[in-house]
């Protein structure tokens, strides 16, 4: 338990991916199965405990400790496990015992009855030391916060054993912690482990964003386009009644979708995009990205947002037609499969995502400039010979996003970054314009924290530095009046209502486009200009 | 003679009325008692100041030679009479120099703790334990989660991650007095060797303490030109903590920002502070220290000042002791030199 603890400890306060993907390498070098399986699933969020309920916890420290001072402690600290992990105390004669291992400590847990959780949890306690109880608190109470993203875990097994993350991704909704074998196999020590669910994630094929020159060596009758869709991008599996709802990272989002699990009465595994609304072939519109949010990063999903935000997918491709790989078939070839599919299944839930007729690329520059949906995020150009290929290959598909939204906003706190901007002020809130109480003041709309240069870096910190005007911590407040004061330009991607912001609005994807000291703040943008872009 | 009348707590520090003197004083006054060098308890500008040799070169190394009008040194254990009132000096084993300072008169004795810790540090004398009616107690740490684990444990963590990320800079922040110096003792009493690079602002400190025969190892300034073009990659580099969100903290490859304090036992001040790797090193008690310091003394009386009063009392409360929080104002606490 103590090398978990102590990785979570560093985790937790790394910024950095490369940095945060050495502590992971390391620590698998270091610990012997099965405690590096469990910990990846803790850390991976594929580990499944009984959970302890705060109550009990309050009521085991209260065993042995003066309330008064517990409550003194709790105020302080703030988080209940922390708090009890740091005044927890053994009596003397468990503080010289051996530390358990993380393995036998979820084997202890997974184990206990009902009626035993209670002592367990105490002498669990007893037995560990501060950094060993607060990592152990974390697992049983579920609050795993760490930073550290499923897909970031896999890609740290990736480098660890000198593979391809994607076929760790491929492997990974086919194994069970403590995942004894796919280490053995990362070490060199056995063959692949080879699953045996077709219900497991296949890596998805992306696109390379249009570059300059890019399409002048291509010829248009080569390609088919198609519409971008603002939604996410999934990946379903159904084989037996089996089915299963993927993220484009490999994340399993089923839970979070029973509506499209349930129409998913097919056999095979289709490429596409999440959306909300309801689907073409039923004659429905479909609805926004912030739409789709209030369905996303959630555990249970209510009958009330099922029925308000009823999901369907857009289907891009097909991979296995039945149990058929079809990959290595064209494109043409596996879009005819696709419709047959589709046109099997509930047409609210499910169509074919269309294809977009052009002559030229002049002709389809056009067309992306001026979609005929708000949804539409740009056009996907697609080889029409080629197969589906894992991974970002330059050349079979590119993707042409619509030029983003800019505004001028106005410059109102700085913070100083992390890792390599420590002592820069590198994230920035920006404010525009707005009435109140009969004069103008400037809302905050945003925040950003890169689209610039490090030359650019170096202008933005010198200005906060040399004009701030109240400091909270880490973040300054800059000045920031009608004639004195920073411009940003600010691209992003959409635009929101949000009744978490005081503006009103949150932008999607903010980033500094550009420094604006040839303006003043008072020619910076107003707040009803960014209301008026909300779709 | 009542312990309160003896010493109270005035705006400008704690005041011995019939000796005519304050110790630790705020603002200047004609005859102050000084118990360390940290610049919030040693003050320039004082008519009188008696304070350990130590503590006085200090203090002439922060404010320079004329930072009183004039000085006395103390002698540990030596009893000395001012204005009818007995004082007496004892190590408090906070940073080189520290004292608890004994104020008595008849038959009442107080002990004046200063800060003070009781876990070993090779860069100052022990604590001694001294018997008194009355024991005024920091509390600092004076909670129940302030635990502080091992030093050796602290420093090791350092060691790992120089082996783990040899091309990172390892920006240590560390109070430039007494805090720098036992970490880099301690970095020593791992074996380390190599040059430990500091912030200009502790190379006087850390000639005193070389001067007072404390071994660091091989000191070098952090400028540009000692790191060369590695930028301190693998180094270790010592400063105070501000400096570390300045401009000066640039000159280092990929820098690893890493604080010794015993505030870092609470994770989310060391994640405010953007720390990655936090190094619970405290210059003062944690819990378990005051408590036990408490009642291996056994005073009949504790008053406790600048920390969570609140909790220690609550504890003495407990265990049947009279206990009061002494109001003293300006010392500093959050964030200080802990």
């Amino acid at each position: 338990m103590k090398a978990f603890a102590a990785l979570l400890d560093r985790l937790v306060l790394t910024p950095q991916r490369n940095a945060k993907i050495t502590l992971l390498t390391d620590y698998f070098r270091a610990t012997p199965d099965p405690d590096r399986g469990y910990a990846l699933a803790a850390i991976a969020g594929t580990l499944t405990l009984k959970t302890v309920k705060p109550a009990l916890l309050r009521e085991l420290v209260l065993e042995r400790m003066d309330e008064v001072l517990f409550r003194y402690s709790y105020d302080y600290v703030g988080d209940l496990a922390e708090t009890i992990a740091l005044v927890w105390q053994a009596p003397e004669d468990m503080r010289a015992n051996r530390s358990p291992p993380l393995g036998e400590v979820i084997d202890a847990l997974q184990a206990a009855g009902r009626t035993e959780v209670r002592s367990l949890v105490r002498t669990l306690l007893d037995r560990l030391d501060a950094s060993e109880r607060f990592a152990f608190l974390k697992l049983v109470t579920g609050g795993f916060r760490i930073g550290v993203s499923a897909r970031l875990a896999r890609q740290a097994l990736a480098d660890f054993g000198g593979v391809d993350a994607m076929e760790i991704e491929t492997l990974w909704h086919g194994l069970d912690p403590p995942y004894v074998a796919l280490f053995e196999w990362l070490e060199g020590k056995a063959d692949k482990p080879e699953p045996e669910s077709r219900t497991i994630f296949h890596p998805v094929m992306l696109a390379h964003p249009v570059e300059d020159r890019d399409l002048a060596g291509i010829l248009p009758t080569d390609y088919a386009a198609e519409w971008k869709w603002d939604g996410i991008r999934i990946q379903l599996s159904a084989n037996g009644g089996n089915r299963r709802l993927y993220s484009r990272s490999g994340d399993d989002i089923s839970h979070a979708f029973p509506d499209i699990v349930e129409a998913a009465a097919f056999e095979g595994v289709i490429d596409g995009e999440l959306l909300i609304g309801t689907a073409s072939r039923a004659g429905g519109t479909t609805r926004s990205f912030s739409d789709l949010q209030q369905r996303l990063n959630r555990k249970a999903v209510s009958k009330a947002m099922l029925t308000e935000y009823p999901a369907f997918v857009r289907a891009y491709d097909l991979l296995f037609d039945g149990n058929e790989d079809v990959r290595a078939e064209s494109f043409l070839a596996r879009r005819a499969r696709l419709a047959a599919v589709i046109e099997q299944l509930p047409s609210d839930r499910f169509d074919l995502s269309p294809l977009v007729p052009f002559d030229s690329w002049d002709e389809l520059e056009r067309l992306r400039a001026d979609p005929p949906d708000p949804v539409i995020e740009g056009v996907m150009i697609k080889g029409l010979q080629t197969s589906y290929l894992p991974g970002r290959v330059k050349g079979p598909w590119f993707k042409w996003k619509r030029n983003p939204h800019t505004v001028d906003a106005v410059m109102m706190y700085a913070q100083r970054g992390h890792g390599k901007r420590s002592s820069y002020y590198s994230d920035f809130t920006f404010g525009v314009w707005t009435q109140a109480e009969g004069r103008d003041v400037l809302v905050p709309v945003g925040k950003a924290y890169f689209g610039f240069t490090d030359e650019e870096l170096e202008v933005l910190d010198r200005f906060v530095r040399n004009n701030t005007v109240e400091r909270f911590g880490p973040v300054r407040s800059v000045l920031a009046e009608p004639d004195k004061g920073f411009v940003l330009e600010v691209a992003f991607e959409g635009i929101a209502r949000s009744s978490r912001h005081k503006s009103g609005v949150a932008m999607r994807f903010p980033r500094i486009a550009r420094l604006r000291q040839d303006k003043l703040p008072r020619e910076a943008d107003r707040l009803d200009t960014l209301l008026a872009m909300i779709d | 003679m009542k312990p309160d009348q003896l010493l109270y707590p005035t705006p400008k520090g704690l005041y011995c009325e019939a000796g005519g003197f304050y110790i630790d004083p705020v603002a200047p006054v004609d005859r102050a008692l000084i118990t360390h060098g940290h610049s919030d308890h040693a003050r320039a500008g004082h008519g009188h100041v008696l304070a350990t040799e130590e503590t006085l070169d200090i203090m002439a190394i922060r404010y320079g030679a004329d930072f009183a009008g004039s000085r006395q040194v103390a002698t540990l254990g030596e009893v000395m009479t001012i204005n009818g009132v007995t004082v007496h000096f004892h190590p408090a084993g906070h940073v080189l120099g520290s004292a608890q300072i004994a104020v008595e008169t008849g038959p009442t004795r107080i002990v004046v703790s200063g800060d003070y810790k009781r876990r070993r540090d090779p860069t100052c004398l022990p604590f001694e334990p001294v018997s008194c009616d009355v024991f005024i107690t920091e509390a600092t740490f004076g909670l129940p989660v302030f635990r502080h684990p091992a030093d050796t444990g602290e420093v090791a963590k350092l060691m790992t991650s120089l082996a783990q990320f040899p091309e990172r800079a390892h920006l240590v922040g560390a109070y430039s007095l007494g805090k720098a110096q036992r970490v880099i003792r301690l970095i020593r009493e791992t074996g380390y060797d190599a040059p430990i690079y500091i912030h200009g602002a502790l190379q006087r400190l850390c000639d005193f303490y070389v001067e007072r025969g404390i071994d660091l190892g091989p000191l070098e300034p952090a400028t540009l030109a000692s790191g060369g073009k590695r930028s301190f990659a693998g180094a270790i580099v010592v400063g105070p903590p501000s400096a570390f969100a300045d401009r000066w903290a640039r000159r280092f490859a990929d820098p690893l920002p890493i604080f010794a304090s015993g505030w870092m036992l609470v994770r989310q001040r060391a994640k405010q502070r953007g720390v990655e790797l936090p190094m619970i090193i405290s210059d003062h008690c944690d819990w378990d220290e005051l408590i036990a310091t408490i009642e291996g003394i056994r005073p009949g009386e504790v008053w406790v000042t600048h920390g969570r009063e609140e909790a220690l009392v609550r504890w003495c409360a407990l265990q049947g002791l009279p206990a009061k929080p002494l109001h003293l104002v300006g010392y500093e606490d959050e964030g200080g030199e802990a």
